[in-house]
């Protein structure tokens, strides 16, 4: 193409893209177009890529495509294997791309769509893709060392720890924020219950399939349990609609939390091929299949956006969590704008399948554009809703009331009305016998989505719509639940084969169960707390695992900014430097406030303090007078984590910072520790597609 | 047409570990072929799932 024609083209998407963001940030009061949202993020995310990113990969990081990798040099046959871009494409997104995305943007859709949609954009096009692609490169060229490991060689053993336990903190109170996702997406919903349920037996008949009747026919065996899936989703009708079956499948809470856990534990132990592995090769094609349904949904039925641009609840007073739009909002939403769990997925994994650096690029910092993509549809979804419905979906009864008038009539005071018939009437149509409180934001997300569906692809299947949204985010968050318990239980007990060399051997079955116990109990009991505090645990929960994912992008991002002070690119150091400078700012400020607020749904000690002098004054009804103990110490703990995170974040930083100014005065510092440069062999006969 | 639906059909195999065990002959015949026989398909599956779910593999 010739360059006038490519210039014109790329000032043609820039003016787009601009009008299309300053589209969405100037409207106000009237209801916008989702395909302004679609096209501002493809704009915005094209110009990244085609300038920003490569920009750092020409400039800053210098890829050289002529440089053997680390599949090329270390080529095993099993993990290190050069494979074609596209496949290790699809490998990164599959294992980047969680529950987290969902959940994040429709929770922080309560500040309106805009906050939420620009921190989406513009943190993954500056901070998120930047991690991703430069701790890819870095990895690439050490071998394909893990992030912990880069740590502790670059910046010293204080940093490698630290991203050790960060990822172990962190996995734990993932993992309780989504098994509390899924309880309330279960709780009294017999049809969920059962649909989610079957999900466990379906993986096991495909587990068996693949093992034992037609080996390693992945394929084959994956296609028959989506089959199964899809007629769980249809069976559900059948038990919700037999009053026998449905005693069966309706539960509180505390009994789904329960179940949950036992699920978590034999999930741990179970050997991989029978629940782990064939789960997981379910989750993947629900998820690619649903994410891209999706968007062909969005962009054939190009709903009305309803919810206003910024609510008022960016003053603090928000019903789905506490908090100010700064700092809140970038807390909230993680994943789809920089996830500190990226990095860990950059390093290690992916990068014993590149086979060339020019791919990095795409890998690193496309991947992650996908996932943001993923993020601004879930926030469509959320904000396609009638506000007063997204509201009494996601308000926990803590909060509006437990009664459903006392409900609408909160919400309808804030100036989103909304009736109890029409809630009555949506929970009838989506086959639920209640949509209020159903906090998480799973079943808001499965409304919404059933709601694009339905008037894309015919309003007469709603319910199924529902149920199969549900179903969709329950497999995969069980899926990151179960390979997340598996990864706990390998940490600790290579912790404490340290110590005692028996309890390191994975197999050996007293560590086995004893390690597994131990992690399913650490977020067990997180999640206990959560089904039992009546605010819903998701206020406290979310930001805490929102510090933690940060804190583990910061160690990624000081590893990265340590690396190209010592490379002597200190003058580019601003690209992972001032994401990382925002993450600090905005981690240290949420956790001061989580500290030191007065208002006590959002600081921790506040509202410990509040709830003992309202035990102690006699004040409390009994029920809650019985769990006030409880959630007193959890308040406690939870201030007690938030100040541990921010030392280990400012401990690294520190550190990093020390190593700089060493390396700058000259004095000695920990030697970089990329592996030489031997040419490829597979640059001339390799063909490209 | 049928180029390109083939190069997907294959992408979606090895993105699935579909041909995993042919991949694994393959390699195995180029690289290893003095080591004596390569691991039976069940053997080699087993270990290729055991692998795979060592470290962490899926995120939030």
């Amino acid at each position: 193409m010739n360059i006038l024609l490519k210039n014109t083209l790329w000032i043609a998407v820039a003016v787009l893209g601009a009008s299309a963001v300053s589209g969405i940030a100037l409207n106000r009061g009237e209801p916008i177009n989702a395909l302004w949202f679609i096209t501002a993020a493809l704009c915005v995310y094209a110009i990244g890529y085609r300038f920003y990113a490569a920009w750092i990969a020409a400039t800053v990081l210098m890829v050289d495509e002529t440089r053997a990798t680390p599949a090329e040099r270390l080529e095993n046959g099993s993990d290190f294997v050069p494979t074609n871009k596209w496949i290790v494409f699809g490998h990164h997104f599959a294992a980047i791309a969680g529950p987290g995305p969902l959940v994040g943007p429709t929770l922080a859709a309560q500040f309106g769509y805009l906050p939420g949609t620009l921190w989406i954009l513009f943190g993954a096009v500056l901070g998120g893709c930047v991690q991703d692609m430069v701790t890819l490169f870095l990895s690439t060229r050490r071998d394909a060392k893990s992030l912990g490991q880069m740590a502790r060689d670059e910046l010293g053993a204080l940093g490698g720890t630290a991203a050790l336990i960060a990822t172990f903190a962190i996995m734990i109170i993932l993992i309780a924020v989504l098994g509390l996702v899924v309880v309330n997406a279960m709780k009294h919903s017999p049809w969920a219950t059962f649909t989610v349920s079957a999900t466990i037996p379906i993986a096991m008949i495909v587990g068996v399939y693949m093992r034992y009747i037609r080996v390693g026919q992945v394929l084959e065996a994956s296609a028959l349990g989506v089959v199964l899936l899809l007629l769980a989703v249809a069976g559900g009708r059948v038990v919700d609609e037999s009053a026998t079956l449905r005693v069966l499948f309706d539960h509180e809470g505390l009994t789904l939390a329960w179940w949950v856990m036992a699920y978590g534990f034999a999930a741990a132990i179970l050997p991989v091929w029978l629940l782990l592995a064939p789960r997981d090769y379910l989750s993947t094609y629900m998820k690619l299949g649903t994410i891209t349904l999706l968007a062909v949904a969005i962009i054939l039925l190009q709903p009305d956006v309803k919810m206003p641009a910024i609510t008022q609840f960016v003053d603090g007073t928000g019903p789905i969590f506490g908090g100010k739009l700064f700092p809140f909002v970038f807390i909230t939403i993680a994943c789809g704008a920089i996830s500190g769990f990226h990095a860990l997925i950059a390093s290690g994994t992916t990068p014993k399948l590149l086979t060339n650096e020019r791919d990095i690029r795409m890998i690193g910092y496309g991947g992650m554009l996908l996932e943001s993509f993923v993020a601004i549809m879930a926030m469509i979804a959320a904000t396609v809703l009638d506000p007063g419905v997204f509201f009494a979906i996601n308000s926990s009864a803590g909060v509006v009331g437990k009664e459903a008038i006392d409900a609408v009539a909160k919400i309808s005071s804030w100036g989103y009305p909304v009736t109890v018939e029409q809630m009555q009437f949506l929970a009838q149509q989506m086959g639920e016998a209640t949509l209020f409180a159903r906090t998480g934001g799973a079943p808001s997300l499965a409304v919404g989505m059933a709601s694009i569906f339905g008037s894309a692809f015919g309003q007469g299947m709603l319910a199924l719509w529902y149920h199969f949204a549900i179903m969709f985010e329950a497999i995969f968050i069980l899926t990151t639940l179960d390979a997340g318990t598996r990864v706990g239980r390998f940490m600790l007990q290579d912790i404490l084969g340290n110590k005692w060399a028996a309890m390191g051997q994975t197999s050996w079955l007293p560590s086995v169960i004893f390690t597994s116990a131990v992690v399913v109990s650490a977020w067990g009991y997180f999640l206990y707390i959560g089904v039992i505090d009546p605010n819903g645990g998701v206020n406290i929960l979310w930001p805490l695992f929102g510090i933690a994912n940060q804190m583990l992008a910061a160690i990624a991002l000081c590893v990265a900014t340590g690396i190209l002070v010592k490379s002597d690119k200190g003058k580019f150091a601003f690209i992972t430097g001032a994401p990382l400078l925002w993450l600090i700012i905005i981690t240290s400020t949420a956790a001061w406030q989580k500290l030191t607020s007065d208002d006590i749904r959002i600081g921790f000690l506040a509202a410990a303090n509040d709830l003992s002098s309202k035990l102690a004054a006699g004040l409390l009804p009994p029920d809650k007078a019985i769990v006030a103990p409880k959630l007193i110490f959890n308040f406690q703990l939870d201030a007690v984590l938030t100040v541990f995170f921010v030392c280990l974040l400012w401990l690294i930083v520190f550190d990093m910072v020390r190593v700089c100014v060493r390396y700058l005065m000259g004095k000695p510092v920990p030697a970089l520790t990329e592996s030489p440069h031997i040419p490829s062999r597979l640059v001339e006969d390799w063909v490209r597609d | 047409m049928f180029k390109s639906i083939k190069f997907f059909w294959q992408a979606i195999r090895q993105l699935s570990g579909d041909d995993a065990y042919e991949r694994y002959l393959i390699h195995y015949a180029q690289h290893h072929s003095a080591d004596g026989e390569p691991l039976s398909k069940k053997a080699f599956f087993k270990q290729w799932q055991d692998e795979k779910w060592r470290g962490v593999k899926r995120c939030c």
